[in-house]
C-alpha cells in the first residue's frame, strides 16, 4: 500500500539509462527476487575488483535514507526484465522520478510498489538542480509525493500533477494486487473461449 | 469505421473492454516462456495452489542462460555454470509440472524463442502474442499483436491466458523506395531508429509499411520488428501478405488442408483499413540509406558506416556514451579496431543472416586479431546452415560455429567480450556492458560484421561484393 512518500531523493541526471544499467544481465541467473539490491547499478557503482565506487551516487551516505531516485529521460528503456523494478525496491526506492518511462519499465514498477513519476522538464530540473553538484555539501533535499491527490512537492512549496491510470493508483492506494481483478473475470474469459472456439 | 491493423486484432482479443477505472482484459493465443524470466512467475503459480489455464497455448525454450559451446561425447550440451544449470533445472521441472510443451536444451526443435515460434509455425497472422522478453516485437512480421511482459505479467498469463492493457496509440512509418543492393533489413531499422530515437515509439504500437517493407522477406521483416522496442515501441507489426503465406504453408504447427484455407482467408482481410488513421506517422526514404552502424551505447546512435561520430550535443548522456566507447566527434569508424564479431541473436541468426554473412567469409580470413562467433539463433537453423556447408564456411575461415542460443546478445551464459574490447556484433543492444562488463558494441548487419572480421576493423562490406 502506498498513499504518501516523504523523503530525501538522490539524483542520477543520466538519459536513457537502461535496464541492464539498472541490473546486468550476469546477475539474472536467479529463480527467486531476494537480494538483488546489492547489484543495483552495479557497473556504475563498483569498480572492476568489486569495491563501491565511493563517489556513485547510491553508495553516497545520503543515499541510505532516500526513498526516491531522480534519473533522466527516457528511463527504464531496453529489456522486459522485472529484476530492474525488484532491484529498486530492494534498495530502498520507491518512487523513480523522470520526465519519460519506458513502457514495459512502467508496468513492472507499477506491479511491484514503486511509483514511475513523470514530470516536465523545467520541474525535473529543478529537482537536480537541488540535488546540487556531486560532491555538494548540505542536508540532501526532500519531496513529497501523495498518491491520492497524483502531487509531488518540493521542499519550497513548488508541485507538480503526475499522470497515472486510475487502476493501479486504485490497486496501490488500497494494498491490493492487479492479480485479483483479473481472477475475478473468469466468466468472461470462459465466455470468450467459448465465442472463438464457436467462429 | 475503418480500423488499422492494430485495431483489427486489439478488438478481437477483448474479452473486456478498457472502462473508465479499469484496463482491457485482453485475450492471449500464445505464450512463450524461456528459462530467465518464467522462475518467479510458476513461483507465483505455487503460491497461490494455481494452474495454467491453457498449457496448450504456452510454449517454453531455453535460450538465455545457456551455453553455446559444442556438445560432449554423450551429444548434449554440458551446463557447467551452477546457476546457469538451476535456472535450466526449473524450467525443466515447471513444465513438467505444469504441463507445458518444452524444447530443451539441445532438442531438435530448440532455439532463441522468438526464431522458433516463427520457424515452427507457432507465430501466425492476427494471434496476440506475449513472452517475458522485449524482442517479442519480432512476431509482428506476421501481423500480430506480439509484445514483452515482466514476470508478474507472465503470471498473470500463465493463470488466466489473459494480461491487463491500457490500449497504446499506433505510429506508422512508411518506408518508401527501396534498399540498395548490400544495404539490409537491419540497415533500415537501425536508420528508422537513428530517425525517431530510442523513445520515439514509447507508449505506440509502429506499423511498418511501404514498398521497401513490402520488398522484404519474412525474415528480413523479422529483422525490422525485432528491433521496435528499441525505439521504445510495445510493438511492431507488418500487415500480411503472399510473402507471409509462403512462409508459413507446411511449417509444423500452420494449419493444415480445409483449416488452412479458412486461416488464409481471415488473414487476407488483415490489413488497415484505406482511411484509417494512426495516431502518428514517420516517412522514411530506403533508397537513400547506407549501410548503418552504431557509435554509442543506445541503438539509436547510428551514422552512416562511411560516416563520423556527429558532434556531442553538450548532454551527459551523449559525453559519457562517447567516453565509455573512447570516440570523439568527428571520428571515422571505416577501420576503427576491433577484437571480436558476434553473428548471432533473435535479430540477425536466421538462416538468410548466416547466408549472408557466408557470403562475404566464403574463402577469406577472419583477421588474426579478431574472433569471430557465429551462433545460430536454433538448432533448425544450425542444422539447415550445416547442410548447406555454411558451417564449413564460417569455420574455414577461422570463425567459431556454436551451438543455438542468445549467447553473447545478453552475455550471461559466458560468451563475452572483455572488459575494453570492441565488437561489432548483429544483435539489437549496444547498452554499456551488455556484451560483458566494459565491453564496447557496435551494432550492425550480418554483411558488415563479416566484412569487419576479414578486415580486423571497421568495414564496408560493398567493397567485398563488388
Amino acid at each position: 500500500m502506498i498513499r504518501t512518500i516523504a523523503s530525501t531523493y538522490v539524483v542520477l541526471p543520466i538519459d536513457n539509462i537502461d535496464t541492464d544499467i539498472i541490473i546486468p544481465a550476469r546477475f539474472l541467473k536467479v529463480t527467486g527476487k531476494a537480494g538483488l539490491g546489492r547489484h543495483l547499478f552495479a557497473n556504475w557503482r563498483y569498480a572492476e575488483d568489486g569495491s563501491p565506487r565511493p563517489e556513485f551516487v547510491i553508495n553516497r551516505p545520503e543515499a541510505a535514507a532516500a526513498r526516491v531516485l531522480v534519473a533522466g529521460d527516457n528511463f527504464g528503456c531496453g529489456s522486459s526484465r522485472e529484476h530492474a523494478p525488484w532491484a529498486l525496491a530492494d534498495f530502498g526506492f520507491r518512487a523513480v522520478v523522470s520526465t519519460s518511462f519506458a513502457s514495459i519499465f512502467r508496468n513492472n514498477c507499477l506491479k511491484n510498489g514503486i511509483l514511475p513519476i513523470a514530470v516536465e522538464p523545467a520541474f525535473h530540473k529543478k529537482m537536480v538542480a537541488a540535488a546540487g553538484a556531486p560532491a555538494a555539501s548540505g542536508p540532501p533535499p526532500t519531496v513529497s509525493i501523495d498518491l491520492e491527490t497524483r502531487t509531488i512537492t518540493l521542499a519550497d512549496g513548488t508541485g507538480a500533477t503526475f499522470p497515472i491510470e486510475p487502476f493501479p493508483r486504485y490497486c496501490l492506494l488500497n494494498g491490493l494486487d492487479e492479480l485479483s481483478f483479473l481472477l475475478q473475470q473468469e466468466e468472461a474469459i470462459g465466455a470468450y473461449e467459448k465465442r472463438v472456439a464457436g467462429r | 469505421m475503418p480500423r488499422t491493423l492494430f485495431d483489427t486484432i486489439w478488438d478481437a482479443h477483448l474479452v473486456r473492454p478498457e472502462s473508465d477505472d479499469t484496463p482491457a482484459v485482453l485475450y492471449v493465443d500464445l505464450h512463450l516462456v524461456h528459462e530467465v524470466t518464467s522462475p518467479q512467475a510458476f513461483a507465483m503459480l505455487r503460491e497461490r495452489g494455481r494452474k495454467v489455464r491453457r498449457p496448450e497455448r504456452t510454449v517454453a525454450t531455453m535460450d538465455h542462460s545457456t551455453p553455446t559451446t559444442p556438445r560432449g561425447a554423450d551429444g548434449r550440451i554440458p551446463v557447467t555454470d551452477p546457476e546457469a544449470a538451476a535456472q535450466i533445472a526449473q524450467l525443466e521441472t515447471n513444465c513438467r509440472d505444469f504441463g507445458i510443451p518444452l524444447h530443451a536444451l539441445g532438442s531438435e526443435r530448440q532455439g532463441i524463442v522468438h526464431v522458433i515460434g516463427p520457424e515452427l509455425g507457432l507465430t501466425r497472422p492476427g494471434m496476440t502474442i506475449v513472452c517475458g522478453d522485449s524482442h517479442t516485437s519480432t512476431h509482428g512480421a506476421f501481423g500480430a499483436l506480439a509484445f514483452g511482459i515482466g514476470t508478474t505479467e507472465v503470471a498473470h498469463v500463465l493463470m488466466t491466458q489473459c494480461l491487463l492493457q491500457s490500449r497504446p496509440s499506433t505510429l506508422l512509418i512508411r518506408a518508401e523506395g527501396r534498399l540498395h543492393p548490400g544495404v539490409t533489413a537491419k540497415d533500415l531499422i537501425l536508420g528508422i531508429i537513428a530517425k525517431i530515437g530510442v523513445g520515439g515509439g514509447t507508449g505506440h504500437v509502429i506499423e511498418y509499411a511501404g514498398p521497401a517493407i513490402r520488398a522484404l522477406s519474412m525474415e528480413e521483416r523479422m529483422t525490422v520488428c525485432n528491433m521496435s522496442i528499441e525505439a521504445g515501441a510495445r510493438a511492431g507489426m507488418i500487415a500480411p501478405d503472399d510473402t507471409t503465406f509462403e512462409y508459413l504453408a507446411g511449417r509444423p504447427h500452420a494449419p493444415q488442408g480445409k483449416g488452412w484455407d479458412r486461416a488464409l482467408a481471415d488473414w487476407r482481410r488483415l490489413a488497415t483499413d484505406d482511411g484509417a488513421a494512426h495516431d502518428r506517422a514517420v516517412t522514411i526514404d530506403a533508397s537513400r540509406l547506407e549501410p548503418m552502424i552504431t557509435y554509442g551505447t543506445n541503438p539509436g546512435m547510428a551514422v552512416p558506416i562511411r560516416g563520423e561520430v556527429p558532434p556531442s550535443d553538450g548532454e551527459a548522456s551523449m559525453e559519457r556514451a562517447l567516453g565509455y566507447m573512447g570516440l570523439r566527434p568527428g571520428q571515422r569508424l571505416l577501420g576503427h579496431p576491433i577484437d571480436v564479431v558476434f553473428i548471432g541473436s533473435c535479430t540477425n541468426a536466421r538462416l538468410s543472416d548466416l547466408r549472408q554473412a557466408a557470403s562475404v567469409l566464403r574463402g577469406r580470413k577472419v583477421a588474426a586479431n579478431v574472433r569471430l562467433l557465429v551462433v545460430p539463433g536454433s538448432q533448425s537453423v544450425k542444422r539447415q546452415a550445416e547442410a548447406e556447408g555454411l558451417d564449413r564456411v564460417f569455420r574455414e575461415a577461422g570463425g567459431e560455429w556454436r551451438e543455438a542460443g542468445c549467447s553473447m546478445c545478453i552475455a550471461m551464459n559466458g560468451d563475452q567480450i572483455r572488459p575494453g574490447q570492441y565488437a561489432v556484433s548483429t544483435s539489437n543492444r549496444n547498452f554499456e556492458g551488455r556484451q560483458g562488463q566494459g565491453g564496447r558494441t557496435f551494432l550492425a548487419s550480418p554483411l558488415t560484421a563479416a566484412a569487419s572480421a576479414v578486415a580486423g576493423g571497421i568495414a564496408d562490406a560493398r567493397e567485398l561484393l563488388e
